[in-house]
């Protein structure tokens, strides 16, 4: 028997960004015993980096917003993919779940009558982000995490989930390790709540840290829950594209919202150049009206710049394949010019964007304040995620529950920026108040001993595998002898790293059958290396290790969004397929579902959408 | 690209040493990177922390060349020509592994401070009011990132060790920001005083000429904080005149 120590639990909530502490804030708010684990210390999960703020139409800057124009707003940004349910419990709560974090001491930027202030951004009709700078994300974990701590949350900092325990189809704790001294962990829980975030380590450039290995994802998949609309996944239209150790690292969306604009080489404003169909009476066709949009303006119109994500990406793309680039592979975002607006620019822009003008400063030795940057898309969200029922946020699977950035169904085709943060209040809390009294009403479950042993090898395999050996021997009993299998040990950065160049250039921006299948034959390929993997040294801290177990998590969601991207033949939101360069109606009635056949394979399944009831169509139409 | 040589600690609680590695450094890379690199080439189980990679969140603290600083924010040209760079982990805390060490003790000190607790409600619907103004001066506190330099270069904690009765710059900064919270009604001064030993920094502003997001420390947080243990210690007078104007605002 492997050696580890158990934590009995009501509630186990994996992950403690926004989502992850606002379930845990919920769920021992009752009285439960929560535990609250995270593969980073307390406090830098990826929420800590969001910048631009978090979107709730608290009408403090336009008094005309309310929760029907952000509901509206949400289905046509997500492209009318999104559960309309979820999107209406989040527009609808998310001005509560903000004011709470005043309550619990945040302390947001004013407004000159002393309310929260709101910015302007991309696809939200009014200015509707509450904000801190651009450290929104700072100040919301911060208050989070400093609430939590006085609520008697277990908290269990740098240790990894490896797998989901279940007992008799529902949910009965989970196993993982200590990345500090690699000891092993047992967890019993009679609920789980996933809150891991994203996936973006998947790709090569992206605005994401080590932490986005998709293992909510894959740790559900695993465990028999469903995945949807794997195939969007967001890439943010500004990340820096120099110098080269900093690529994809994010330029807040705030930068044009405060007024930046986006040039070519040639100091053209590309993007008045192709607007969209569905945005068209929404967006200034000159550049004085966008102007004043930026400035608080009540009449005018938003600047092209200020698009959907997906949109503004593909039109940078556009530019830069084209030839009018800039010197390193992107194009000019330049906040400089409004010196011709503002008397006080440069002080201006440093109290705005501090974040941005130290960031450029200190990595790229740019002042913002005279100089415009040059950047390029990034890969930063993913809208696809665990299939969760709307109001209680379970999966398909009894006791597991997910939330915030690892979950789907709020987002659609695209997320809006700010969506994020809000959702993962909304639905953070949310899944804990459920997963609290799933627990209550069900009572423990029981581990079977035979299923810890089994993970425990596998976790260990890496160490002890030997070339020519099936580094997963224990769990994988059906690949011992296969004759693919054999050749020499391999290193898990390198799998990584050549997983990251295919899904970069197979499956990025700019999507076409080809290239996917083959995609879907490298990431075979890969998975068979990874079973191969060795590393070196003892289980201290051993980022070797951590990243050879982190790679299963990264093949699962790799393959995922390959085959959701492949069975979706359109072109809809951040998925862009040069070979279906057009929408198909067909095709806006459904959901791409992935799952974990019987066979171990991966299944797809297409969805259709439940029709949304008429008040709610009614809502779309009077915001249109 | 050129190469350049790097002295990175190795060891752990039971001892350890430098190790010498050579890498490639191209334009524009910070010391974090050269040191992923270094764990990609050579050292595959080298122990580092490291998050964001944009000096947001306060992971990739070590000493560069004898200074505290994030990894991920130095930048390799302003390292001196031609010579090795020493990289090792911070020194106020214990050692878990290479550059990472056990922060936790900082964790446990925050539990002790007291929570938020705000004044009623301004407004029926529950909100408040604060001008910028107000929220500037507690703003500048809130950027802190935890990254724990400042702890790290404290003499009280690095050579004196006083973890037990001393909560250390980053806690100074974090009271002061509860302290001066235009909403907040708690009172931390007693405590301040008695158990978390504001009385032992002799003001060499050390921490502020470390802290990666330029929070003036010692100036804004500490000495106002200094000042009101001053006062309301052994000034009654003053006290309940600070605590009536508090309730007013
Ligand atoms: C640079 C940047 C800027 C952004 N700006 C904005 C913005 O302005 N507005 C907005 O709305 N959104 C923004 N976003 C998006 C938003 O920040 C994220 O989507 C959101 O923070 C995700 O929160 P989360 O709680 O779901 O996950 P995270 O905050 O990422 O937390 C995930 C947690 O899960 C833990 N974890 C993961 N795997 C495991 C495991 N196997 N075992 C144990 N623990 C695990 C991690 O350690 C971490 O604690 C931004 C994102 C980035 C990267
Ligand atoms: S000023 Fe005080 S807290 Fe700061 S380093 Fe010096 S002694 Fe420590
Ligand atoms: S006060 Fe500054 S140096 Fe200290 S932990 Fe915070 S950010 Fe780091
Ligand atoms: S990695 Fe986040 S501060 Fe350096």
């Amino acid at each position: 028997m492997p050696e580890y120590r158990t934590y009995p639990y009501d509630v186990l909530v994996v992950g403690a960004g926004g989502a992850g502490l606002r379930a845990a804030i919920e769920a021992s708010s009752s009285g439960a015993r929560v535990g609250l684990v995270c593969k980073s210390l307390l406090g830098k999960a990826h929420t800590v980096m969001a910048e631009g703020g978090v979107a709730a139409s608290l009408g403090t800057v336009n008094a005309d917003d309310n929760w029907e124009v952000h509901f509206a707003d949400t289905m046509r940004g997500g492209q009318y993919l999104s559960s309309w349910r979820m999107a209406e419990l989040h527009a609808r709560e998310a001005p509560d779940r903000v004011r709470e974090l005043e309550a619990w001491g945040a302390v947001f930027d004013r407004t000159g009558d002393g309310r929260i202030l709101q910015r302007n951004f991309g696809g939200h009709r009014y200015p509707r982000l509450a904000h801190v700078g651009d450290r929104t994300g700072l100040e919301m974990i911060r208050t989070l995490q400093d609430h939590g701590v006085h609520q008697g949350i277990d908290v269990h900092m740098e240790c990894t989930v490896v797998s989901i325990l279940k007992d008799d189809g529902r949910v009965a704790g989970a196993f993982g390790f200590d990345r500090q001294r690699g000891r092993f962990m047992l967890f019993e829980a009679r609920a789980i709540v996933l809150a891991t975030g994203g996936i973006g380590r998947a790709y090569r450039v992206t605005s994401n840290s080590w932490e986005y290995t998709g293992d909510g994802h894959a740790l559900a998949y695993e465990a028999g829950a469903d995945l949807m609309d794997m195939e969007f996944v967001q890439f943010h239209p500004t990340g820096m594209v120099w110098p080269p150790s900093v690529a994809g690292i994010l330029v807040t969306e705030g930068v044009r919202g405060e007024g930046g604009v986006l040039r070519n080489s040639e100091g053209r404003r590309f993007m008045f150049d192709d607007i969209p169909e569905a945005y068209r009476n929404q967006t200034a066709d000159n550049e004085p009206e966008g102007w004043e949009y930026t400035q608080g303006s009540r009449t005018a119109r938003r600047p092209p710049e200020l698009l959907t994500r997906d949109h503004v990406a593909r039109c940078i793309v556009r530019e830069i394949k084209e030839g009018r680039g800039s010197p390193h592979g992107g194009v000019f975002l330049d906040i400089a010019w409004i010196k011709e607006k503002l008397p006080n620019a440069a002080e201006h822009i440093r109290r705005k964007l501090p974040s941005m003008y130290h960031q450029f400063k200190e990595l790229a030795g740019i002042d913002i304040t005279t100089t415009p940057m040059e950047v390029g898309p990034t890969t930063h969200y993913v809208m696809g995620g665990v299939w969760v029922d709307p109001e209680s946020q379970m999966t398909t699977v009894p006791g597991l529950f997910a939330a915030g950035e690892c979950a789907t169904g709020l987002h659609g085709a695209n997320r809006l920026g700010g969506n994020s943060l809000s959702d993962l209040l909304v639905f953070g809390k949310r899944a804990g108040e459920f997963a609290v009294r799933f627990a209550g009403e069900n009572g423990s479950a029981s581990i079977d001993p035979g299923d810890v042993e089994a993970v425990a090898a596998h976790s260990l395999a890496p160490f002890d595998a030997r070339d020519g050996d099936d580094a997963h021997g224990a769990g994988d009993a059906e690949n011992a002898g296969d004759a693919e299998n054999a050749g020499d040990a391999e290193n898990p950065y390198r799998i990584q790293s050549d997983l990251q160049s295919t899904m970069q250039e197979r499956v990025g921006i700019v999507r076409t059958e080809t290239d996917m299948l083959q995609a879907l034959d490298d990431i075979e390929a890969l998975k068979r290396r990874a079973h191969r993997v060795r590393v070196d040294g003892n289980r201290e801290y051993n980022s070797g290790w951590h990243t050879a177990l982190d790679l299963d998590n990264l093949l699962v969601v790799s393959e995922a969004v390959a085959r959701a991207a492949v069975a979706r033949k359109e072109s809809r939101g951040g998925h862009f397929r040069e070979d279906y360069p057009d929408k198909d109606a067909a095709l806006g009635q459904l959901n791409i579902v992935v799952r974990k056949g019987p066979d171990g394979a991966m299944q797809v399944e297409r969805r259709p959408i439940a029709e949304m009831p008429d008040r709610l169509k009614q809502v779309i139409e009077e915001q249109r | 690209m050129k190469p350049v040589t790097f002295n990175v600690w190795r060891g752990d609680a039971d001892g350890g040493a430098f190790a010498t590695y050579e890498t490639e450094i191209s334009e524009g890379m910070v010391v974090l990177d050269a040191v992923h690199r270094i764990q990609a080439e050579s050292a595959p189980d080298l122990a580092v922390r490291w998050n964001c990679k944009a000096g947001k969140c306060g992971s990739c603290s070590a000493e560069v060349n004898g200074a505290p600083r994030l990894m991920c924010m130095t930048r390799m040209d302003d390292m001196p020509d031609g010579e090795p760079v020493r990289v090792e982990p911070m020194k106020s805390f214990p050692l878990i592994r290479d550059l990472v060490t056990d922060v936790s003790w900082n964790f446990e000190v925050k539990k002790k401070i007291r929570p938020f607790k705000p004044r009623p409600p301004d407004a029926d619907d529950g909100t408040w009011r604060m001008s910028q103004d107000d929220v500037d001066r507690v703003q500048e506190f809130r950027k802190c990132i935890e990254c724990y330099l400042c702890q790290d270069v404290c003499h009280v904690l690095r050579e004196h060790q006083l973890h037990d009765g001393f909560i250390g710059p980053r806690f100074f900064v974090h009271a002061a920001a509860l302290e001066m919270h235009p909403l907040d009604t708690e009172d931390r001064v007693e405590e301040l005083a008695a158990t978390q030993g504001i009385g032992y920094c002799n003001i060499t502003k050390c921490c502020t000429a470390v802290c990666p997001e330029h929070i003036t420390i010692t100036d804004n947080a500490i000495i106002p904080l200094k000042e009101r243990v001053v006062d309301d210690l052994y000034d009654p007078i003053r006290r309940l005149f600070r605590v009536f104007r508090r309730k007013r605002t």
